[in-house]
């Protein structure tokens, strides 16, 4: 095709631009070894894929119909090869046993007895995300059109609401970065709050900096209005207290990120950062909210996600498996700062507790 | 007044440049230098190569760095402004060296390293370096390569030109996304394959530029006998026409608030926006590949300027058509074709405007200079549009923005017209 295009300009032009015939071959060959170069590149990763799509996968698994009966842990299965990225459960009593999986593709996974949330990617025409609602039979009752890449999803205790956090890129050239945009939602679809439009209120006084940022929300049992969730402006991180019908967030506490409130509502677990910023390394920490006294835990590695509680002395979190970027491990640790982590289900990413 | 002067008589005479004595315009007939067309090819394989990976960047990052990403957000908007400053250092570097090409093939040659990077990537602070490595290549090539299409050009075609070059480096920048956005359709995660095929081009791109276009050796600004004038260079820009044109392109770019803006309140409109939001990029510039050659044929019959200003009225009407309390899919597509619109009459008109309204040993430097002072502007706008759009709503913020751009592109035309009868008195 370039040969081509090269003739017809070399005629019409006559000796207007002249490329020698040297220059002209070793034009061919950089351009055919470049193309031939990605273009096998990328013939061989698509047979690997297809066939690492088809491999059976190295744990046990079954067909799930319908959720199980609770207690169970719902998650996102990242063990390769058949079934990968979908929402699976595992009875509470044998977390390293057979996954149920659901065929449901899921980024984000969190739910109750009877309702799923579900955060997805969708490769078509162009890569889209969606949220969408699954009853128990794992039928799609609402779905919506997200406007950025899946973060977090959270529901309340009885499924009534969700929250997603997304994240929004600017396309354009001039446009900058990254910004979360939070949401909570009925379960039906209607927008209940997006959070951007919520007032940040820090020692009574409104915060008006627009380059905040609101993520991570997590609701308060046995209280319908309330939720915390993190909030950032200006370098800074903030635990915040929402109110749904007052559309307020009101900073807590400064320094904690991705807050996840305990089955009796008495604590909050999350992300603390080695340097209070942004980037760095983060260590899982519990606030006793009425004591107002932070625990420190022993697990080594940073964490990226946001914490599970299991019970009301054990959390559940997602690390990395071997520092891969699609598989990943479900690890669970004591809330007893001398406690170990240990492995609590394999390939798997976003627990949620069902109980 | 050097603008207007331009602007009427772009396809007559045109005083205040070498080609004063030109017959007229319309005489002449339109003959695409196969350089430009090169140079076409060079800025389409990099674009493919570019917006591949600018449209999957986002879920790359995101999957790699999680929720530090909000922190390379804000490096990403600092990266933006070194690119746009680094335009007119390196417009300025090609005029002294005489040698627009090499200048060129440095900043191709950055990008394409950092392609080559993005295959290594290890972490955060590697994956800022190379995104930076790459703006920094945007940001050397595009006078320098301005320069090359501006000497190759038929004077009284020279918006034309840039159409033409426009087209087809807009035909890139949407293939580029739709490529990239099916490779992970067919390999699931397969950015590698993205990065790989990206690189892919961006070789090809170098090799084109560096084996087909000729280094054309241009008037160098040092051969100047006076060294004083390559002393500053600012003093370099001191041209009159320039200044104006600098002055009124900066006023129009403090008032354009940004696509991600726009996009924004489309989303906040109709869900097809909200699901296909990188379509809107790709739409975008699908108009703006038809309309560009169009855009500078009239340009060089019309006048460059009134298309350059009319291009400002087509993202006014984008602005009230999308504060308007209408919705659905009908007008997010005519926000897309006045986005276009908008490009098609201003981008390389631009460009094709500052390079006759400074000498030819200058030409680099005035687009740089141009282009730098347009982009700055730009960014400043988006700044404080994002202040306006938090404190009185998506809407208000849009329309706020409509009524300013109306009144100061009244005030400009006003202009124009005052200087076009000064000039005509003269």
């Amino acid at each position: 095709m370039r040969s081509t295009t090269h003739e017809r300009i070399g005629e019409s032009t006559g000796n207007r631009l002249m490329i020698s015939r040297r220059r002209f071959i070793t034009l061919l060959v950089v351009t055919v070894t470049a193309i031939a170069g990605a273009g096998i590149y990328a013939a061989l990763e698509f047979q690997g894929a297809k066939a690492s799509q088809a491999a059976p996968p190295p744990v046990e698994v079954t067909r799930s119909e319908a959720l199980p009966v609770a207690p169970f842990v719902l998650f996102r299965n990242t063990a390769p090869g058949q079934g990968f990225g979908d929402a699976a459960t595992v009875p509470l009593t044998v977390p390293g046993g057979p996954r149920a999986l659901s065929g449901i593709a899921c980024d984000r996974v969190y739910g109750t007895s009877e309702v799923t949330f579900c955060l997805q990617t969708k490769h078509e025409l162009a890569t889209n995300f969606q949220a969408s609602v699954y009853d128990s039979q794992w039928k799609q009752t609402a779905s919506w059109p997200l406007p950025g890449i899946p973060s977090r999803a959270r529901t309340n205790a009885d499924g009534s609401l969700t929250a997603s956090t997304v994240f929004v890129s600017g396309h354009a050239y001039s446009a900058a970065g990254f910004s979360t945009e939070t949401v909570i939602r009925d379960r039906a679809g209607p927008v209940t709050g997006n959070l951007e439009g919520f007032a940040l209120i820090l020692d009574g006084n409104r915060i008006k900096a627009t380059d905040r940022n609101i993520w991570g929300v997590t609701f308060v049992p046995r209280q319908p209005d309330a939720f915390y969730a993190t909030a950032s402006s200006q370098g800074q991180i903030w635990l915040v207290k929402g109110s749904i019908a007052g559309r307020t967030l009101t900073v807590v506490r400064s320094g904690i990120e991705c807050p996840s409130v305990s089955p009796d509502g008495t604590r909050i677990a999350y992300k603390k950062s080695d340097t209070g910023s942004l980037t760095g390394h983060r260590r899982i920490a519990v606030l006793d909210l009425a004591r107002g006294k932070e625990t420190v835990l022993s697990e080594q590695q940073s964490i990226d996600d946001q914490i599970e509680w299991l019970d009301d002395s054990t959390l559940i979190y997602g690390l990395p498996r071997n520092g891969s970027e699609v598989d990943s491990d479900i690890w669970s640790i004591r809330t007893d700062p001398s406690a170990p982590p240990a492995l609590f289900i394999e390939h798997a990413w976003s627990p949620s507790v069902v109980r | 007044m050097y603008i207007s002067m331009a602007d009427r008589t772009g396809g007559k005479t045109d005083p205040g440049t070498a080609d004063a004595k030109l017959p007229a315009g319309q005489g002449v007939a339109f003959r695409l230098s196969p350089v430009i067309l090169w140079l076409g090819i060079v800025s389409m394989a990099t674009d493919i190569s570019s917006e591949s990976v600018s449209a999957i960047l986002p879920l790359y990052v995101t999957g790699f760095l999680g929720l530090s990403t909000i922190a390379y957000g804000f490096i990403d908007g600092l990266n933006q402004g070194a690119s746009a400053v680094v335009r007119i250092a390196a417009g300025w570097a090609s005029d002294r060296t005489g040698h627009p090409k090499r200048v060129a093939v440095a900043g191709y040659g950055l990008s394409m390293l950092a392609r080559t990077g993005l295959l290594f990537a290890g972490g955060f602070w590697s994956l800022i370096g190379i995104v930076t490595g790459d703006r920094i290549g945007k940001g050397i090539r595009t006078a320098p390569r301005d320069a090359l299409i501006s000497a190759e050009a038929q004077p009284e075609h020279l918006a034309r030109s840039f159409g033409v070059h426009r087209m087809l480096d807009n035909i890139g920048a949407a293939t580029g996304p739709m490529l990239a956005f099916l490779i992970l359709l067919l390999i699931p995660n397969g950015f590698g394959v993205v990065f790989a095929v990206s690189l892919a081009f961006a070789v090809i791109g170098v090799a084109v530029l560096v084996l087909v276009v000729p280094d054309r050796r241009m008037a160098r600004a040092a051969e100047t006998p006076t060294r004083t004038r390559t002393a500053s260079r600012w003093r370099q820009l001191k041209e009159p026409g320039l200044t104006r044109l600098l002055v009124t392109a900066g006023l129009l770019a403090l008032l354009t608030v940004g696509d991600g803006f726009i996009y924004l309140v489309l989303q906040d409109r109709d869900s097809f926006a909200v699901q296909w939001f990188p379509l809107l990029y790709v739409g975008t510039n699908v108009a703006y590949v038809v309309l560009a050659v169009p855009m500078g044929r009239l340009a060089d019959r019309w006048g460059r300027v009134r298309v350059f200003l009319g291009g400002h009225v087509a993202l006014l009407a984008c602005y009230v058509l999308a504060a308007a309390p209408l919705g659905g899919i009908g007008v997010t597509v005519a926000c897309l074709m006045l986005l276009g619109l908008f490009y098609a009459a201003t981008d390389g008109v631009l460009a094709a405007l500052a390079s006759r309204l400074v000498s030819p040993e200058k030409v680099a430097t005035g687009i740089g200079a141009a282009q730098t002072v347009v982009a700055l502007c730009r960014m400043a706008a988006s700044a404080g549009f994002g202040i306006l759009w938090f404190a009185i709503g998506a809407s208000a913020a849009m329309l706020t923005a409509a009524v300013v751009l109306a009144a100061v592109l009244a005030a400009t035309a006003v202009l124009m017209g005052a200087s076009q009868k000064q000039a005509a008195d003269a």
